[in-house]
């Protein structure tokens, strides 16, 4: 089953590298400038369905902008919003779960409150909540999604360390005289590394798709930067009469979101101890 | 043990209510000049804020917030002009109708592929069957429902692509389950309307958790399937139809009514989404609408309502666990 498994993780790392190359190389790659309108060029169909013009291979929208472009640009986004908050929040749930499970007693029971507290909101709901009394922009869809998501990695790293401070590599190290945050940091948490980097996978797919859905609602990034929730929603209005706009960036969202789930599959059909030779 | 659970919530509700309180207080600006808008004299962003108790310290004024959530006053919404809890309950039953069909949809899909998957375990099927799964899972379900509407609705013909009933026709409320009340009253054409309108939505809802669910339910199957009881089920030479529904699945369900019970969660998130791609009339679509109004009140009612839902929700699973396994204690 080897095979399978590494399979996953090579397709889902070739579609993550085209993304981010594609999100990077974006200047180079997209073939007209996102923003720029050509109204009369408007809603325009993509070059190879037989009706549209050469120029445009995945048509324009009702203010002419090309849409492979700004899929292109999009992805930007995406990306950006997935990476950072994964990391942020993973930081900020890795120390939480750390002092958690390590320090016990009053810490424990006062994170244990504070996840409990976060995990009482859907978190998709959470994040429209705060974005609704946040406002628009980048920074705050950050800031939105890494509240909603550090639990997770609270959880588990919490878990984790409380086996893991038992164990006896961990007695070892405080017997030759170990610092409590020097045995944390340099023998515990890198040994909860294999569970958060799936975790952190899987989360980066869940943040994707949320981002794409504040943005869906008007919630998101401010409308003048181009993201794909955002493309979806403005193509709905023209969705009879201009379906690409509509399709394209859908599929956008959904080809990455696939990427990562089948990267986080592998990796976890590797990494993860519990589910070692269930198969 | 029962009652340490429900002691446990306390805490949580106070919590969840702090962090709700809170949510107005970190709006930028004021949101009462934020609601008058630009137009308004400083008299009367003075009065509002008088009204609302604004002027007043802040623990004084959770404390006082605290009060009036715990009689269920949530205060008049400020667009609509009505208690903001009448207005939730009104648009509850929407929602409620839309989650337990979307619950019927996932269990639909996902309890025989996955059971299907497990049996056929490492062959073609299983594979195929995994496949779909994390398609679905990949799937946002706002371009879905968008796509159903495209193709279904609009292409096809085949279902209405928003509200809950066709024009003209009205179902006389008795519990707003559109469903329940045409059936009631032997309204069949009433039936039929809301069985249509309520496809779609329900389907785009329910697919993704289908494709959670139909995982986890391979991997409990798998689990089971492992187990000594079922080599000795097998060896009494009981039909594997027998072997794999009356003792693989029936234990595995544990697993699955608990995951199911906890991505209710899920169904609340989608809910949003689903309710405003259909137009559909519950609470996730008035939720979006109270923001997009800046009805700060509304929308504060809302979130803590969904909260304190989730939360009831979480509970009941509990306790339904502990009636399907009675081993367990809470």
């Amino acid at each position: 089953m080897l095979a399978t498994r590494y399979f996953k993780i090579w397709i889902g790392g070739l579609i993550l590298l085209v993304l981010l190359i594609g999100g990077l190389a974006a200047p180079l790659l997209a073939p007209y400038d996102p923003q720029e309108q050509r109204l009369e060029d408007r809603l325009k169909p993509p070059s190879w369905n037989g009706q549209g013009s050469g120029g445009y291979l995945l048509g324009t929208d009702n203010l002419g902008r090309d849409i492979l472009s700004r899929i292109i640009y999009g992805s930007r986004i995406s990306l950006l919003v997935g990476a950072t908050t994964v990391i942020l929040a993973g930081f900020m749930g890795c120390f939480l779960g750390a002092i958690a499970g390590y320090f016990g007693k009053v810490a424990d029971e006062f994170i244990n409150k504070i996840t409990e507290i976060f995990l009482a909101f859907p978190f998709l709901l959470l994040a429209i909540a705060l974005m609704a009394f946040l406002g628009q922009g980048l920074v705050n869809v950050i800031i939105a999604l890494m509240l909603t998501r550090w639990v997770q990695y609270c959880r588990v790293v919490r878990g984790e360390v409380l086996s893991l401070k038992e164990r006896d590599f961990v007695l070892a190290a405080r017997a030759l005289g170990g610092r409590d945050f020097y045995i944390l940091l340099r023998h515990v948490v890198p040994n909860t590394l294999a569970s958060v980097t799936v975790i952190a996978t899987f989360a980066m797919a869940i943040v994707i798709i949320a981002e794409a859905s504040l943005s869906f609602l008007g919630l998101g990034v401010p409308a003048s930067i181009p993201t794909w929730g955002s493309m979806l929603a403005e193509g709905r209005s023209y969705m009879y009469r201009a379906p690409w706009l509509t399709i394209f960036p859908g599929m956008a969202i959904f080809i990455t979101v696939f990427g990562i789930n089948l990267l986080g599959d592998g990796l976890r059909d590797i990494l993860d101890p519990k589910l070692r030779g269930q198969r | 043990m029962l009652k340490r659970r429900f002691l446990g919530a306390i805490p949580v509700i106070l919590g969840i209510s702090f962090l709700v309180f809170l949510l107005m207080h970190i709006a930028p600006g004021d949101p009462v000049s934020l609601l008058l808008g630009e137009s308004a004299t400083p008299e009367e962003i003075e009065r509002t804020r008088h009204e609302w108790g604004l002027d007043e310290p802040i623990l004084v004024q959770y404390w006082e917030f605290l009060l009036h959530a715990a009689r269920g006053d949530f205060g008049i919404s400020l667009k609509f002009g009505e208690p903001v809890t009448r207005i939730v309950f009104e648009r509850l039953p929407a929602t409620v109708e839309l989650a337990t069909a979307s619950l019927l949809v996932a269990i639909l899909i996902s309890i025989p592929i996955g059971v299907y998957s497990a049996v056929k375990h490492d062959t073609m099927i299983d594979h195929a069957g995994m496949a779909l799964a994390l398609i679905g899972v990949s799937l946002p379900n706002f371009w879905l429902g968008i796509m159903m509407i495209y193709f279904l609705g609009g292409q096809l013909n085949l279902f209405p692509v928003a509200g809950r009933l066709d024009y003209g026709i009205e179902i006389e409320p008795i519990t707003r389950l559109y469903l329940v009340d045409s059936l009631l009253t032997g309204n069949l054409a009433g039936f039929w309307s809301a069985l249509r309108h309520l496809f779609m939505p329900a389907v785009t809802l329910g697919t993704s958790l289908a494709a959670i669910v139909t995982r986890i339910t391979r991997s409990s199957v798998l689990e089971v399937m492992r187990q000594d009881y079922i080599t000795t089920a097998r060896a009494k030479g009981l039909s594997e139809r027998a072997v794999i529904w009356r003792h693989t699945v029936r234990n595995a369900m544990i697993t699955i009514i608990t995951i199911l019970g906890l991505q209710l969660g899920a169904l609340l998130n989608g809910s949003v989404i689903t309710e405003t791609v259909f137009s559909y009339p519950g609470i996730g679509d008035l939720l979006i609408q109270a923001i997009s109004l800046r009805d700060y009140r509304l929308a504060q009612g809302l979130i803590f309502f969904f909260a304190i839902l989730y939360c009831g929700v979480n509970l009941l699973v509990d306790l339904l666990y502990m009636l399907v396994d009675p081993r367990i204690k809470l």
